[in-house]
């Protein structure tokens, strides 16, 4: 049984461009895919469209199956059933995916209390572990300060515990180490990584980057202008890429990272 | 200014610079002290709040440091000097990061490319239209790109035009900031070599502020990296991320992810 069954799905603006087009795609329990893309390739708007979250005037149709329910066309009351259940994201920028004016330990408790329905001194001990599960010094005053006091791999990281909170059977990554520092992104990276592996989560990765998602998953989907260019596993797809996109992609990396691999290869 | 007082003097120099931002404890900036040769290309690295900007900002004329001097041809850098900084300004310009805020929405390609033409008072409107065509075909845009406004062109396309301003002047000093961190890996390696082409054909002397490593590996001759504001080491580039000599530069390289061989 699939978790995530993507069939032939098309995302259009209310004027008519289409911005996904006939995109299909299957995760299944456990399993981790990347889709890997440039800026306006619509893998963002693929996300969104998972977890019915489209902006205004865009429409989807085809077929989107989340944990067995059917999220397009779905209303927002079977939506809120499904979102952080059977699958929860993370978003590039964590600036603005958490609440400026809100503390931190309040914004993860929202999800602890309305899903597992957490008071009191127990919803306050859960977000403790939640915060110590993705690593973060000092959880109490951590879940004491505002998004701002805290850094940018901080505020990643409190992102992503929101998103765990609910333990997700999907975990979907929207580029979630492109706006951190290198070394900040490596252990990013290593926690998402060991994060999912102790839960069995399936993980959607997205990224431009062909090398940060090589570090989380096995499989990828390339996609350009709205379409799947090329499917496989990572190494087939760096190591032998048949579509012509995908071997301009593969090239501008290597070309970016022979400036470095070899004199730091000794 | 001779060519043989250029060969010897750096364009731009920090020497032991502090910047302490008032009321605050701990320095933006220490013991920083660096030299930019002429037609040389030179890169900062480091993690967000090491200082690479506020580093910036000071070969910029845009912030004075708290103790130090920062010297431009051999000569202290003095912010009230109007006749000095208008030398300045004509020799030393900047590109940033963001192609989207950094120009002018409202105004067309040709007005923001010209701009430094203008307020440097070199041209007119008029004398300036060949020399922003000049600029904007150097950096590989369509020659009708001067009509046009910044939102009808790509992230990349804006980078361009944002190096064709900062070049129009020909200044011998390109500053950048982060050039090409908000663009697309394929975008990126043609940004990285239109400036690369820039420094060969021009003489263009670079600096660069960065945290991609690769970015900095194929582009620039030398590299420094700071950590919390102050330099832990300067070299080579090849020495410097090849072999590094400090455990905070082996961490950086060591954490670039790479693809699999």
């Amino acid at each position: 049984m699939t978790l995530l069954d993507v069939r032939g799905l098309t995302v259009r603006t209310a004027d008519g461009r289409t911005l996904v087009d006939d995109l299909s795609l299957s995760v299944a329990p456990g399993e981790r895919l990347g889709v890997i893309g440039e800026s306006g390739s619509g893998k963002s708007l693929t996300t969104l469209a998972v977890l019915g979250l489209l902006p205004e005037g865009m429409t989807a149709t085809g077929s989107v199956e989340l944990g067995g329910t059917q999220i397009v066309g779905a209303s927002e009351k079977r939506l809120t059933g499904v979102r952080g259940r059977d699958a929860a994201i993370v978003f590039q920028e964590p600036l603005t995916a958490l609440d400026p004016l809100m503390r931190v330990g309040r914004q993860i408790a929202g999800p602890l209390r309305q899903r597992r329905g957490l008071t009191g001194g127990a919803l306050k001990r859960a977000v403790a572990e939640a915060l110590e599960q993705v690593r973060l010094p000092e959880p109490g005053r951590i879940a004491r300060a505002f998004p701002h006091e805290i850094s940018g791999g901080q505020r990643q990281r409190v992102a992503l515990a929101m998103a765990l909170a609910c333990e997700p059977k999907l975990l979907i990554a929207d580029e979630p180490t492109t706006a951190l520092d290198v070394s900040v992104q490596a252990d990013m990276l290593a926690l998402i990584d060991t994060l999912v592996r102790i839960r069995e989560m399936a993980v959607l990765f997205v990224s431009h980057d062909l090398a940060v998602v090589a570090k989380v998953t096995d499989r990828a989907l390339v996609m350009k202008d709205g379409r799947a260019v090329e499917e496989g596993t990572v190494d087939e797809i760096v190591r032998a890429p048949r579509e012509e996109y995908t071997r301009t992609l593969v090239a501008s990396a290597r070309k970016l990272e022979s400036a470095l691999a070899p004199r730091s290869a000794r | 200014m001779t060519p043989a007082v250029e060969a010897t003097t750096p364009v731009l120099e920090l020497d032991d610079v502090a910047l302490r931002y008032r009321g605050s404890t701990a320095p933006v900036l220490q013991d920083v002290s660096l030299a930019v040769a002429a037609g040389h290309s030179l890169a900062l690295v480091g993690e967000s709040g090491a200082g690479k900007t506020t580093l910036l900002r000071l070969l910029l004329g845009l912030a004075r440091p708290t103790t130090g001097t920062v010297r431009f041809d051999g000569e202290a850098l003095r912010l009230r000097d109007a006749k000095l900084m208008r030398r300045f300004r004509g020799s030393v310009q900047c590109v940033f990061q963001d192609p989207y805020s950094s120009l002018d929405p409202r105004r067309r390609v040709g007005a923001t490319v010209a701009e430094p033409l203008r307020s440097l008072g070199i041209d007119s409107r008029r004398t300036a239209a060949p020399k922003v065509a000049e600029a904007l075909e150097r950096v590989g845009l369509p020659a009708d790109a001067a009509r046009r406004y910044p939102h009808e062109f790509s992230g990349g396309q804006r980078q361009r035009i944002a190096i064709a301003r900062a070049t129009v002047c020909d200044p011998r000093v390109l500053l950048a900031d982060e050039p090409v961190s908000a663009l697309d890996v394929t975008t990126r390696v043609k940004v990285v070599d239109l400036l690369a082409e820039l420094q060969q054909e021009r003489g263009l002397t670079i600096v660069m502020v960065s945290h991609d490593l690769s970015v900095v590996a194929s582009l620039c001759e030398r590299t420094a990296v700071l950590e919390r504001g102050r330099i832990v080491e300067q070299g080579d580039t090849a020495q410097v991320l090849g072999d590094p000599a400090h455990t905070y530069t082996r961490r950086l390289v060591d954490s670039v992810p790479r693809l699999p061989v």
